[in-house]
């Protein structure tokens, strides 16, 4: 389960902020995670809950925004739906996702003095 | 302390961030690429469920080339180092990454196992991933190119039940397909339709380490893509 990985790396980047900017605890992480990024936000949720603690993030309350996936034609710009054949058949492109596979720490809201 | 009001209470300060959870992996990774392309090595993540043929595919790609020089390979496995073992007895010069209970390669695992692998001047490095159609697809490694190695037996639909794996492929190998007639029920084109729904631009090899039918597509493949990358990099 790579969700640990993540976790980890999600903590280990706020620590550094922190580091930065002189705060002592964590009050909100907020995270985008694609619909198609491959990471589960149940499962990232479970991590979190297991890896924060004894880090400043332990009182933190993770925000999880889901981004829905969304392929287009490269060239055409046309919505190719979900399950279709990822190809434009008009201008006889790939499609290309416009969006759907972010694992992105957006913001931390920290406690600093 | 806030200074909005007085009252005396920390003050809650809103970094923004905006950035990949993957990003120190991703530098790590851009660093490898750096030394593969560095020194002419086409560096190949191959991927596959446990069982998918990966090792076999990489010990007939050894037997169908004139010698296995310049291919070498790192093996990444929880627990043994047993296809490392047979992908040296194949004369592919190998060395296992032992992940323990991690079920997928990253950067930083490559980058230590490189330091241990004389492998400055082979062509072709093959990175074995942990046998996973989940967890590695989303961990670049340096890679010039993800492969995945689909078997006959596993089920048409696996692409779309594992679509970020097959999105991020560059190339299917499609394993086992002498055992084709033994298993009317499996339909190829069914199992090519689901990767069309899951690959922007599918590209698939019909290979049986068994027979030997599709691995020379594949050395083309393979020699293609060191070709095209060469180019761009020099």
């Amino acid at each position: 389960m790579h969700e640990y990985s993540i976790v980890q790396a999600l903590l280990d980047r706020v620590a550094s902020e922190a580091r930065a900017h002189s705060a002592f605890a964590v009050h909100r992480i907020r995270v985008q995670i694609g619909e198609a990024s491959g990471v589960e936000p149940d499962l990232l949720e479970t991590a979190f809950e297991l890896a924060r603690t004894g880090t400043l993030c332990e009182a933190a309350e993770l925000e999880i925004v889901p981004v829905p996936a969304k392929w287009e034609c490269g060239s055409c710009g046309a919505e190719i739906g979900k399950g279709q054949i990822l190809r434009c058949l008009p201008c006889e492109r790939p499609a290309r996702m416009v969006q759907g596979d972010e694992i992105v720490l957006e913001r931390i809201e920290m406690e600093a003095a | 302390m806030c200074e909005t009001c007085g009252c005396g209470d920390p003050e809650v300060v809103p970094i923004e961030v905006q950035e990949s959870l993957l990003s120190e992996n991703n530098r790590q990774a851009g660093h490898n690429r750096e030394h593969f392309d560095s020194h002419g090595v086409l560096a190949i993540n191959l991927m596959g469920s446990p069982g998918s043929g990966k090792t076999a595919v990489l010990e007939a790609t050894a037997r169908a080339r004139e010698s296995s020089g310049g291919l070498i390979a790192l093996s990444g496995d929880l627990a043994t180092d047993n296809d490392a073992s047979r992908l040296q007895a194949a004369g592919i010069p190998s060395i296992s990454i032992t992940t323990g209970s991690a079920c997928h390669l990253d950067a930083r695992l490559v980058h230590r196992a490189l330091h241990d692998l004389d492998w400055h001047d082979s062509e072709f490095l093959f990175i074995e991933n942990v046998g996973n159609l989940v967890c590695p697809a989303i961990y670049d490694l340096g890679q010039a190119a993800n492969v995945v190695a689909l078997s006959v037996t596993e089920g048409e639909d696996k692409p779309l039940k594992y679509p970020v794996m097959f999105r991020a492929a560059d190339l299917v190998l499609l394993t086992k397909v002498d055992l084709l007639p033994h298993l009317p029920q499996i339909d190829v084109g069914a199992i090519e339709d689901a990767l069309a729904r899951t690959m922007p631009n599918p590209q698939v090899i019909h290979v049986s380490a068994t027979t030997g039918e599709g691995i020379g597509d594949w050395l083309d493949w393979l020699e293609a893509r060191k070709s095209a990358e060469s180019a761009v990099v020099t």
